[in-house]
Parts: structure tokens; sequence; C-alpha cells
């Protein structure tokens, strides 16, 4: 008889899936790999909800396998370990982002980059090396691989640090990378989402003068006075951008839709950067003059490798660098969808998991 | 009774000029100013002949100022030097490429840069402190501030050497700045044409292993046997653009029209940068996923410091760089135009202003 997803694997899991490109989430049986020799098995505690998650589930980027359980910033406690581990026990406190796998011999992981490892293995809907579909963390039950697991901090709060593992890594990464963590650098976040107030969270952490650029000025307050940016620019406003040019150290651009780059790109002095971590899905018209005119660059970022996960969620601890979050139960996942797509959050849902999780 | 270009500066010059966006060129009487303190002037003996002059010839950038002359790989030998000028005097081989002046003072100027000085003067067709518009070097003589003069090296020659002074820098600049200078590195150029070509031969004396990509294979035993490339790449060929997937550690694309990205990112290597050095009339797409999936960056870059250009010019004096040229008479302008339109030319055309330009 053929396996299904609660069959294929002996530990029973139960999750939220969605079944089709309406992206309707509903409740799903399946299971989970036994606990191999370097796998880490916990119970999961609270999975926050990134854009990614909202477009796999309507299988907008073409990748999706249904049925999908997403969810890629997951925490939780440790309930098995195989006989190799090394450095968990049951009880401990830990995460796992995007990664759960890759090649660990290509230049790329010889250098911590798994996340630019040609052979990467997504926490949820990528294929394991088993040859399994893997499901992600709106679930109560996740088992990974050692390396692929965060320890987690004792005085770091799981519910509000799980976004972390994604959105906190997405920005800290090219902060560092691009030498943006120094004090006293003017660094640019355009879009104030999931991403972009962690982005502005770990640049004023860093030392930075931040600059919100956003299209409309009705998130000014709030990100002056609730997330402490220095500056708010509307990037429509001819006058303001005028008054910011060639002022900018660099800048990270968390949009994930068509917009213009002319306006950012005249922000930068020169020699600078502008980051490009979100994914439009269509590609982004850049002018070529002020490319050449100042050496500036257009250049992507992606998570980071674990080593820089890690390193990330430490610091975030050290510097209480939390997360904004709106906490809910597993069953509001199709309102909070729905919400998202409106950016109707502020700024990352975290679902309770264990708290609101039901098997049925 | 107002200043013509004949009138407005004390020394008879002569020269030609392009008078309307035909961008046909004819003998024109210019006048260079006087010889100032720190002004050396200087017997125009040849000028290479760039892109750039066709394009501004017909003012398809929308600032020609008409009559043009333009003309900015300039060399030749010292006539008369200002009482404060200290490291050149006459006789002396000297040259001068793109700029003429900038602010000195910004932080552009103080760190050698005086190409992304946001007041930086060009050759030709640009306003002079005095208030006057330049004229570049299709003309038999030359006045620059000591500053922005290059020292030829001896043994050097000048009738080939010429086009260093922007081909050459443009290519050296980029190669040097973004660590593609290191033997063994794996360097592509796209395009053979003046900048190409000198990429070429710079990166090969950098110790590079270099691929030149091109649309079409006729170009391949050239690039192969006369210019040294390793590799040639049809970019139009979906198997060598697949054969050599993530392979090269930077391209420098010389293109100046409107061509597809998404191939030559595909060749970079993760963290890899694709440098624009050609300036097509309208703005590039960016598939965005190659560049978040390696870290890619899109880059330009503008010929160079004056620091740099002399750096350049001492090196392939030292490492034989020297640019293929066809030379020409002044009065054959016209026609090498048209061929330069087709990039009918191995690989500059550089005028022998000396031996043929007459006063008339």
């Amino acid at each position: 008889m053929a396996k299904t997803p609660e069959t294929e694997h002996p530990v029973k899991a139960f999750g939220w899936a969605a079944r089709d490109t309406s992206g309707t989430f509903s409740p799903f049986n399946f299971s989970r790999r036994a606990t191999g020799e370097r796998d880490v098995q916990f119970k999961v505690l609270y999975c926050g909800i990134c854009h990614s998650d909202l477009h796999m589930s309507k299988n907008e980027w073409g990748i999706t396998q249904y049925p999908i359980v997403p969810g890629h910033e997951i925490v939780g406690v440790v309930t098995e370990v195989g006989s190799k581990v090394e450095k968990y026990k049951i009880g401990d406190k830990v995460g796992v982002g995007c990664l759960v796998g890759s090649c660990g011999q290509c230049d790329q992981c010889s250098i911590d980059l798994e996340n630019y490892c040609p052979k990467q293995i997504w926490s949820f809907n990528s294929t394991y090396h088993d040859g399994t579909i893997l499901y992600g963390g709106f679930s109560d039950i996740m088992v990974a691989d050692e390396s692929f697991i965060i320890r987690w901090p004792e005085n770091l709060p799981q519910n509000v640090g799980a976004p972390l593992l994604c959105a906190g890594i997405t920005m800290y990464s090219p902060l560092r990378y691009f030498g943006l963590d120094k004090p006293g650098l003017n660094v640019g976040i355009v879009g104030l989402g999931g991403l972009g107030h962690v982005g502005v969270k770990f640049a004023k952490a860093f030392g930075a003068k931040v600059t919100i650029i956003s299209t409309s000025s009705s998130k000014k307050k709030e990100a002056i006075e609730h997330l402490g940016a220095d500056e708010f620019l509307v990037s429509s406003d001819p006058e303001q951008m005028q008054a910011a040019a060639s002022t900018l150290d660099g800048i990270i651009d968390t949009v994930s839709a068509v917009h213009p780059l002319g306006p950012l790109l005249s922000l930068l002095k020169p020699h600078s950067k502008l980051i490009i971590v979100g994914n439009p899905g269509k590609p982004l018209e850049v002018p070529i003059f002020p490319i050449l005119s100042g050496r500036k660059a257009v250049v992507g970022s992606a998570i980071g490798g674990q080593k820089e996960v890690q390193e990330m969620i430490d610091f975030a601890a050290k510097h209480n660098v939390f997360p904004d979050v709106e906490m809910i139960p597993l069953d509001y996942l199709n309102t909070a969808m729905e919400r998202l797509l409106k950016s109707d959050v502020k700024y990352r849902f975290v679902i309770d998991v264990a708290k609101s999780l039901k098997s049925k």
C-alpha cells in the first residue's frame, strides 16, 4: 500500500496544512521520521508566520507540493535526541529556522554558508535525504539534524523570539556582511513589516542611525516613537528624497513587490549597496547611470548560515532585540494569512502551537 | 562682441567638431586658455576615439553643447608649463583622460576618487572653472591642470597607448577594486570592443583565467588566439551557459545596449559581482532570485581616479599591456564614427593628430 503522510514515518504528528492554491489551512495528520542518531526531536511551542509561508501556501512560486505544512520560525523543547547527538539533551530550549540540511562539503558549506549551498534543504516542502517531503513548524513535533538546531538562550523569550529565526537572520546577516554594523553609520530600511521592523532593531543595536523609507507617512509616528528609527522618508516625496540624497551608507530593501529602485539608489553614498532581501517575483528595473556614476551596487541576501543564525540569536538575547508579535491560536491561521496579505499585523504573527493544538 | 570658441581664449587652436545631432565632424577654429600657474599645455600627438565621443557627438545623452570637440584619450608632448607646476617640464610626454577638474575637497576627492566627485569636470563639453566650455583631444593643443595630467612612461608608445586613458582605466579600476586582480581567479569579460579587449589584456596580466562572453561565436578565434582569452562563451547558447554556471568570480560587462542579465548572473559564483561599465540607454532588468539565492551583486564602475590612472599606465608599461589600434588621419573621423557604430574596428581608432591635423 502506498505510503501516505500519515503512515510514511513511525512518529505520529499533527499540524495544519494547505491543500491547494486557495492556501486555506485545515487540520492534518502526518508523521515524523524516527529520531536518527544525529537528530534532535522537539515539541513545538511556538512558530512564527513569514510572508514566504503565505506565498508557498498558494503556490505563488510554482514549487509547492500539496499538502503543505509551512512554518520555519520554530521554537520548542527537546523531547528526544539521537545516540550521537552531542550538543543537546532532553529539556533544552531550541529552535529551527529555514534550513534542515545542506551538502556539507561545497565551497559554501565549508565556510558556514549553508544558505548558499546549491543542495540546501528547507524545513518544509523540500525533499529530505530519505526521499520524503518535509513538513514545517505549523505542527506539534519537529525533528532535525543537530547541525541545524539552534540553541536557545535562557534569557530570550521563545514566543516573541521565534521570528528571529527567519526575519531576524534575514536582516542581521546583510547588516554584518556588508559592514553596516559599525556605530554611527547611516542605514536605510525600506518597508516596515516583519523584516523591516526587526531590521530597525538590529541596526539600532549596532549603533547605526536608522532611516525608514516608506511609501506613506502613516507609519512615521510608530517608526520613530516605537521602533526607535531616527528618520523617516516618504519615497514618493521628491523634496524629502532630494534632501536625503547621497546620505546613506547602505539600504536594506524588504519590499516584496515590484518597485522603483532609482529613488533608493539616489539616497546612497557612492560605493554603497542597495541590499535586496524581499522577492518581488518579477525582475526589477535598474537605472544604469546612478549605478555607474556612484559605483553603487544592487545585491541580494538570503537568510544566513547556521553559525550566523546562532550568533544572531545570542546577540539578540544579549542586546534585547525582540520582534513585536501578535500571538494567535492555530485555528486563527487562515484569518492571519488574510491579514498578512494586507500587511495588517504589527509586525509578525506567532502561533502559540502548544497551547492551541488539539489533535483531531 | 560675444565671445566665440575662436576668440574666448588667447591661444589659437584648431580641431574638428560636431555641430549638430547628425554628429558629422568638420574643422573648427577654437582657442585655449592661457597656461595658468598650475597648467600644463601640450601639443597633441594622438587621440583615441571612444564610443562616448560618438554618443556625445549626436547628443544621445541630451547634454551636448554644440559645437562639441570630443576626445578624451589624449597624448602628447609638453610645450609650456605654469610657474607653479612641479611635476612636468617642456618636452615631457604626457596624457590626459576624461577628467580635467574636480572639487578636491569632498569625500571622494580626498580618497583619490575624483571620478566620483559630484563636481567633476570632463575634458570636453563641460564647464570649466573659468565658465568656459572645455574642448577635447580632437585638436592640436591641450591644456590642463597638472593634477590631471598623466606622466607617460619612457619607452611606452604614445600612439597605441592612448586608449588606456579611458578604455584602460575603465577596465583596470574594477578589476582592482573588486579584487579580480589576484592570480588564478576566473574573470569574465562581456563584449569584445575597445573596453573588452583591453580588459582581457589587463586580466591576463593580473594572472586571471579569462572567459570572454559574447553573443556570437564569430569572435572566438580572435579572442583565444590573438587576445589570449582562456575560454569563450556564447551567451545565447543554453548548453554553454549551463556548463559555465557558477564558475566565475566576477564579470565585467562592457555592453552598452540593453541586454539580459540573467544569463550573466548564472555564470557567477555565489557572492560574485557583475560589474557594469557600459551605458545602455534604458534601464536594465535585474532578475531578483539569482541575486538572493547567490548573494550576487550588480554594480557599476566609471573610469578611475587620477592616482589610479597613473598607476594603471605605469602597470601597462611594465607588463606590456597595449591596446590594439587602427591609426587614422583626422579627416577619416566621420568614416571612423560610422564604422564604430557598427563595431567595425579592432579595437580602437586612434587619430594621428599631429601628422594629420592641419589648420585651415
